[in-house]
């Protein structure tokens, strides 16, 4: 009985003791906190992609609190939420234009010649350690979907062809695709950069057809094209300067022999009419 | 521990070994008692300006120009990068991009060979090699570079950067590999039993300009006849250099070793030679150990005496994809397609690996060169080619006993596959060799390696970015 009582007694002090260590905390090592931050946190969306370059969203909201980024910078919440967090901030909520991740490239396996068959760990950086993964193209898409793993919004699909679509509603140019990418094949673009190279290949001529059908094989008919200054031929790829440059238009695009230079309204690679050569190139 | 004695010189030696390890077949019996025979000349080259760790070389050529055996066409990009020299009399054809055999397009020189030249090599002029006892450290080290030599193991690190040693680091001992403990490659085996007085030459050479206090030569038991035939060498060397009056100043031995893969991955080397463990993110250096290959220590002394600079290597061309399988004297830079065909490429090959099984690279495509660091050339039916089936981890360990480096490689697989980067270097992952044993010995099927691989390879892209954010700021 005693050593019940005595258990019972050494607990019950120890708990008052703790209670009383506590009370003690709380009352003077208070930190004074913004009570603004909770409630700018609980609009944001909680995903924590570091789009905004924030190491995540409470990051991000003590950086709103303080002033330092304006509630544009969050590219996942719509524009009713940010108009709210920068009304009740009183600040302004910014201009950010969206951006969606493009891919620089087209050789789908209908498209691309493939030169040997990898056959092992269903992974582009996998594959891409292991004789460059069997494709033809040293620089082209894998097709083995570590973009679609990595995204955290469900954004990215492969097409029956294997390239990754990504969906320009759902991304959020977070940017975890491009790390991804064993070949850095994405980029996160504004949607106003309409025309797309959808190449990587340093290949001119023969040499950049025997490898694609949708290869660009650097005969600089869009740089002719395009306005002035526009689009310049660097390391046999155009470059497309939209500071520098006229207005981008659609004709850049339409004496393009294999169709690698596309002007992209919404998504890549959404209709159909998937990009084909014109001239005939045809894969041994 | 240890079962088997042999007997060296009169005295029984406990043969050494490391912990864990594995046991794979090792299929060298087809090709360990072929005599190396020379490739013939093939019409044209590819020389990647890339074949080793380390900066690329500098092309010094041009389209058009012609060029001897054993011309300097590209000079080094950098301290960590050696030399270039055209292996066979020709004509440059092209510099240009070419593909390599990881799969990447690369800089190359091709060199069309002149089928009139008599082929005698035009090395640097040989009088002044032959000097070398009288060279400076520094002018070694300088001319060791020259000679294009990068490590012949198979790593193709530069081999004169291992010998700049930084300051309070010293050579004391010199470790020569000789394990070659990949199944099926048997090139060094040859070498060591045709050319060991290339060998400790090279190795002797090497050692005096370091002033090194010990110098052994690490060969597993089963090349019984190269450690017989080194250690005739070793007496030979040590009288002449005895009756030339300038006797060796350290310790020449020949070390048999247990056959045990992967022995011959220098940290186990240097547990099973002297049972001192290189520390994890060290190096062998840190314990004032140099480890260079047996073929490294052949071509200095070629260098050396006979002028002639790294424009060949011995590779073995075995696997059942092959008819004539074959350990041959191969000019760098000749397309793989040409070798493989000399020795009987059947059409029913379905892989083909350079290098070791264990370590080696596939291949995408034949229209690759044999590179510097190329030590053999694999072709698999399908008989040979693992198509594994994946299964759970059933946790028995086995990787874990496989591991010579004490690492969990199911651990280190689990957290890769999801992409636990910053756990993965909490778990040393960056300590992995990639040896294989652990995928070798997974009752599972597991891809170990291969994770491991890629999640080395995401780390580093990672590294990467973040010093280009660091420029950026």
């Amino acid at each position: 009985m005693l050593t019940t009582l005595t258990a019972v007694g050494i607990m019950m002090g120890l708990g008052l003791f703790f209670g009383i260590g506590l009370a003690v905390a709380h009352r003077f090592l208070h930190v004074e906190e913004d009570p603004r931050l909770d409630l700018v946190e609980e609009n944001l969306p909680g995903s924590n992609c570091g789009a905004c370059g924030e190491a995540g969203c409470r990051a991000f909201a003590e950086s709103l609190v303080s002033g330092i980024n304006a509630p544009s910078k969050c590219t996942v919440s719509d524009p009713d939420t940010i108009e709210s967090i920068a009304a009740f901030l009183g600040v302004d909520a910014g201009a950010q234009e969206k951006q969606v991740a493009r891919l620089y490239c087209a050789g789908g396996i209908s498209q691309a010649r493939q030169i040997a068959e990898y056959e092992g760990y269903a992974s582009c950086r996998a594959a891409h350690l292991v004789g460059g993964g069997g494709k033809g193209c040293a620089w082209g898409c894998l097709g083995l979907a570590d973009c679609m793993t990595a995204c955290t919004f469900d954004a990215i699909h492969m097409n029956h062809d294997r390239l990754p679509v990504v969906h320009v509603d759902k991304c959020t140019a977070c940017g975890d695709c491009v790390d991804a990418c064993p070949r850095d094949l994405f980029e996160c673009l504004p949607v106003s950069h309409k025309l797309i190279v959808q190449c990587r290949a340093p290949l001119e001529g023969d040499a950049a057809r025997a490898v694609c059908q949708v290869t660009c094989d650097a005969c600089g008919r869009c740089a002719q094209d395009a306005a002035p200054g526009l689009i310049t031929m660097r390391n046999n790829l155009p470059v497309v300067d939209y500071a520098a440059g006229g207005p981008a238009l659609p004709e850049a695009t339409f004496r393009c022999p294999t169709g690698a230079i596309q002007w992209v309204e919404h998504g890549q690679f959404e209709h159909e009419d998937l990009p084909v050569a014109l001239t005939g190139v045809h894969i041994e | 521990m240890t079962t088997t004695a042999v007997t060296s010189g009169g005295v029984v030696i406990q043969p050494a070994s490391f912990r864990h390890g594995i046991h794979p077949d090792e299929h060298k019996e087809r090709t360990e008692h072929l005599e190396v025979e020379r490739l013939p000349f093939v019409s044209s080259y590819i020389l990647p300006l890339s074949q080793h760790l380390g900066a690329p070389c500098r092309a010094v050529v041009t389209a058009g120009q012609s060029v001897t055996r054993g011309q300097m066409i590209a000079e080094p990009g950098g301290f960590v990068s050696p030399t270039l020299h055209s292996p066979v009399a020709g004509r440059v054809a092209n510099v240009g991009s070419h593909r390599h055999p990881n799969g990447s397009m690369v800089q190359a020189i091709e060199i069309k060979a002149d089928p009139f030249d008599d082929q005698t090599i035009h090395g640097p002029a040989g009088s002044t090699l032959k000097d070398w006892y009288d060279l400076s450290t520094d002018d070694f080290i300088a001319r060791v570079q020259q000679s294009g030599l990068v490590g012949m193991g198979g790593a193709a690190f530069p081999t004169h950067v291992k010998y700049k040693l930084p300051d309070g680091k010293r050579c004391e001992r010199l470790v020569i590999n000789g394990c070659e403990c990949e199944p099926y490659l048997t090139c060094d085996h040859r070498l060591m039993v045709e050319q060991p007085d290339a060998v400790v030459q090279g190795a002797c050479m090497v050692a005096t300009k370091l002033n090194a206090d010990q110098v052994v030569i690490g060969v597993e038991l089963n090349k019984l006849d190269a450690i017989v035939a080194l250690e005739e060498a070793c007496d030979r060397y040590r009288d002449q250099a005895t009756q030339a009056g300038r006797p060796i100043a350290f310790d020449l031995a020949v070390m048999p070793l247990k056959v045990k893969y992967p022995q011959g991955a220098e940290k186990m080397l240097i547990k099973a030679l002297f049972g001192e463990e290189v520390p994890a993110g060290k190096l062998p250096l840190d314990l004032n150990i140099v480890v260079n290959n047996v073929g490294s220590m052949a071509a200095i002394s070629d260098y050396f005496l006979r002028s002639q600079p790294v424009i060949e290597r011995l590779l073995t061309v075995s696997g059942s994809g092959v008819i004539r399988p074959a350990n041959l004297l191969v000019p760098i830079g000749t397309p793989v397609r040409e070798v493989l065909q000399h020795c009987g490429l059947r059409t029913d090959t379905r892989q083909v690996i350079m290098g070791g099984p264990m370590m080696g690279q596939p291949l995408a495509s034949l229209d690759v060169p044999v590179l510097k660091g190329t030590s053999g050339l694999l072709a698999f039916t399908e008989r040979e080619v693992v198509h594994s089936s994946e299964y759970a981890c059933v946790r028995c360990g086995r990787c874990l006993e496989a591991c010579g480096n004490f690492l969990n490689p199911s651990r280190l697989a689990r957290l890769a596959r999801v992409g636990r980067l910053d756990e993965l270097n909490g778990v040393h992952i960056m300590d992995c060799v990639e040896c294989g044993a652990c995928t070798f010995t997974c009752p599972s099927g597991i891809p170990i390696v291969h994770l491991i691989r890629a999640a080395k390879s995401a780390i580093r892209a990672r590294q990467a970015k973040e010093r280009r954010n660091e420029t950026k700021k």
